[in-house]
C-alpha cells in the first residue's frame, strides 16, 4: 500500500480502539438498561417496574432530596468555584500552593468526603466540641439524627460543596485563561470595580466553560450516593441510593435499572435545559 | 490622593491573600481533622471534648483498620483494578488522544463530541446492565470486569489529556526528524513519545485515582472481590468510628500525593473540553 493511503487510514486506525471499546461499554449497557427496565419476564414490554419503582415509598422522597440536593449545591459551588478560579488567578504569591490545595478534593472519593464530615458531625465530632468550646452549646447537639432531615441534608451539603467544588474550579481556571488581558485591562482603564468587571466581563466571556461546568457537575450530582451513605445512612436517601438498593438489596435489577433511566433522563433534561438557558443571544455572537 | 489609593490598593491585596488562606483552610481543615482521628488511639474517638491534635500519636486506629477482616485484601484488589485500568485505558485511549492532535480527517470533531458526550452517561445506567451481562457471561466478580468498566469511565479523560499533551509538544520537531530520515513512526517513538511522556504520566496518575476512588460500579459489579471503597461502604453502618474514621484516611491520602503531580495538567484537560 502505498505511503499516501497509509496516511489516510491511519488515524482512523487508532481511534478504532476507542470507538469499539466506547460503542460496547457506553452503547450496549444503555440499550440493556432500557431492556431490563422496560421488559416483562415474557418478552413483552412493559411499565411495570417503572410503577413498582414510583411506588415504593422511598421514591418520593428520594427524588425531592434529589433535585433539592442539586438546587441547594449547583448555585452554592459555582459561588465558591468562581472565588477559587478569580484567587488562583489573581498572581498572588504561592499561587502553585493555593492551586495544589483547591485541587486536592478533585481526588477525594465520594465515601472519603461522606467520612471526613461525618467525623465532623458526630456527635462528639469536631463540630461539636468547637461549638461547646466557644460557649455557643452547653452540651453537644445531636446533628445527625433521623429526626433531623435538615441537619442531615446540610451536612451531605457541606461534604458536596467540599468534595466536588474543585472540578468546577478547575473548568472555570481553564476559562479564565482564555480571557484577553486586554479586556480586563481595559474594564481597568474604565475605572471597572472588581465587581462589575466579574459581571460584565469575566462572567459573560466564561459562558462556555460555565456551560460545560453546569452540565458535568448536575449530571455528577443525580449520581451522588455515597456521600448521603456515610453521611446520613437511611436518614436521607437519593435515587442513585436508591438504584443502588435494588440492586444489592432486593435483587432486583428491572427496578434498579428503572432508577438508572429515570436518572439519565433527569440528566438529559437538565443538560438541554442548561445549553437553552445559557445558549449565546444572536446579537451577542455577531 | 495617590497615596490613598495605593493603601487602598494595599488593603484590597491584604484581603486577597486573607481569603486564599481562608479557603484552603476550608479544604485543608476537615482533612487534618480526619487525619487526627486516624492518628490518635482508638478511645480518643469517644472522648469529649475532642482534641484538635492527636494525643498522644498513634498508629493504633489505623493498624485496626488496616488488620480489620477483608480491608488488605480489597485495598490489594483496589490497587490491582486501577492498574489494569490505567494500563488498559492508555493503550487504548492514547493513540486516539495521538490522532485528534496531529492528523487532520473528516470526524474528527464527531469524534471529540462523541468522546465528550459519554460524560452525559451516569455510571448508575452502565453498571446494572454491565453486572447482569457480567453474571451471565460468568465475568461477574472479578477485578477484571470492574477494571473494564472503570477503563470505560477513564477512556473519554485519556483521550482528551492525551489528546492536549500530544497538541503540545511541538510539530515541527517531529517533522524535522522525518526530513532527517525518519518514518512517522519512528518520529513519534524518538521525539513526540520522550516529550510527552510527563504529561501521559499525568494522565495515567488520574486514571489510577478515578478507579481507585468509584464506588458505584465497584459496589454493583464485585460480591467477594471488593475494591477498597466498595468494602468500606457495605460495612460502614456497622463498623465502629475507629474503622470509620481511618479508612476515610486511607482513601483520600493517596490524593494528596497524585494531586502534586497532576494539578499542572488539570487546565489542560479542561481547557481543550471547552473548546
Amino acid at each position: 500500500m502505498s505511503t499516501r493511503r497509509w496516511q489516510l487510514i491511519t488515524p482512523y486506525l487508532l481511534l478504532l480502539p476507542s470507538v469499539v471499546f466506547l460503542l460496547v461499554f457506553f452503547a450496549y449497557p444503555m440499550v440493556a438498561a432500557f431492556a431490563l427496565a422496560f421488559r416483562a419476564e415474557d418478552g413483552g414490554w412493559t411499565l411495570k417496574h417503572f410503577q413498582t419503582m414510583i411506588r415504593d415509598v422511598a421514591f418520593a422522597p428520594a427524588f425531592r432530596t434529589t433535585i433539592l440536593l442539586i438546587l441547594i449545591i449547583v448555585p452554592v459551588q459555582f459561588t465558591l468555584a468562581l472565588i477559587m478560579a478569580l484567587l488562583v488567578q489573581a498572581k498572588l504569591k504561592f499561587s502553585g500552593l493555593f492551586l495544589y490545595i483547591y485541587a486536592i478534593p478533585l481526588g477525594i472519593s465520594e465515601l472519603a468526603a461522606g467520612i471526613v464530615w461525618f467525623a465532623l458531625f458526630t456527635e462528639r465530632g469536631y463540630l461539636n466540641t468547637l461549638l461547646t468550646g466557644l460557649g455557643l452549646l452547653d452540651k453537644p447537639f445531636i446533628f445527625l439524627s433521623y429526626q433531623n432531615t435538615g441537619w442531615l441534608l446540610f451536612a451531605v451539603v457541606l461534604a458536596e460543596a467540599w468534595r466536588a467544588t474543585s472540578i468546577v474550579m478547575v473548568i472555570l481556571v481553564a476559562g479564565l485563561q482564555s480571557i484577553p488581558h486586554e479586556f480586563l485591562e481595559a474594564a481597568d482603564v474604565f475605572g471597572a470595580t472588581l465587581w462589575d468587571k466579574v459581571w460584565r466581563v469575566i462572567l459573560p466571556l466564561l459562558r462556555p466553560s460555565l456551560q460545560v461546568a453546569l452540565i458535568l457537575r448536575t449530571i455528577l450530582a443525580f449520581q451522588v450516593f455515597a456521600v448521603a451513605i456515610a453521611v446520613a445512612g437511611r436518614g436521607i436517601t437519593l435515587l442513585a441510593a436508591e438504584a443502588y438498593r435494588w440492586y444489592d438489596s432486593y435483587r432486583n435489577p428491572s427496578v434498579a435499572a428503572s432508577f438508572a433511566v429515570l436518572i439519565m433522563l433527569l440528566s438529559i433534561i437538565s443538560t438541554v435545559l442548561y445549553l437553552w438557558g445559557l445558549r449565546t443571544p444572536e446579537e451577542q455572537s455577531l | 490622593m495617590r497615596s490613598s489609593t495605593a493603601l487602598l490598593r494595599r488593603f484590597g491585596r491584604a484581603l486577597t491573600y486573607g481569603l486564599a488562606v481562608l479557603v484552603s483552610l476550608w479544604v485543608i481543615v476537615p482533612i487534618y481533622l480526619i487525619g487526627v482521628a486516624a492518628f490518635s488511639e482508638q478511645l480518643a474517638v469517644y472522648t469529649y471534648p475532642r482534641p484538635f491534635f492527636p494525643s498522644p500519636f498513634s498508629t493504633e486506629t489505623m493498624e485496626f483498620f488496616l488488620r480489620s477482616s477483608g480491608v488488605l485484601a480489597s485495598a490489594r484488589s483496589s490497587v490491582i483494578v486501577a492498574l489494569i485500568t490505567l494500563v488498559l485505558s492508555t493503550l487504548i485511549g492514547a493513540p486516539a488522544g495521538y490522532a485528534i492532535a496531529r492528523f487532520v480527517f473528516r470526524g474528527r470533531d464527531s469524534f471529540r463530541l462523541l468522546v465528550v458526550s459519554t460524560r452525559a452517561f451516569p455510571i448508575v445506567i452502565l453498571s446494572i446492565p454491565l453486572a447482569v451481562t457480567f453474571i451471565r457471561w460468568d465475568m461477574y466478580d472479578s477485578a477484571y470486569s470492574l477494571a473494564l468498566m472503570h477503563t470505560a469511565l477513564a477512556l473519554p479523560f485519556t483521550i482528551l489529556i492525551t489528546s492536549s499533551v500530544f497538541a503540545s509538544v511541538p510539530r515541527d520537531l517531529e517533522e524535522a526528524a522525518m526530513t532527517l530520515g525518519c518514518n512517522q513512526f519512528e518520529a513519534f517513538l524518538r521525539i513526540a513519545l520522550p516529550l510527552a511522556l510527563p504529561g501521559l504520566a499525568a494522565a495515567t496518575l488520574f486514571t489510577f485515582v478515578l478507579s481507585w476512588n468509584e464506588v458505584f460500579a465497584a459496589v454493583i459489579l464485585t460480591v467477594r472481590n471488593r475494591t477498597l471503597p466498595a468494602l468500606v461502604l457495605t460495612v460502614l453502618d456497622e463498623s465502629p468510628l475507629p474503622y470509620r474514621f481511618a479508612g476515610g484516611f486511607f482513601m483520600l491520602a493517596p490524593s494528596l500525593v497524585f494531586m502534586l503531580f497532576i494539578r499542572k495538567y488539570l487546565f489542560n484537560l479542561w481547557g481543550r473540553v471547552t473548546k
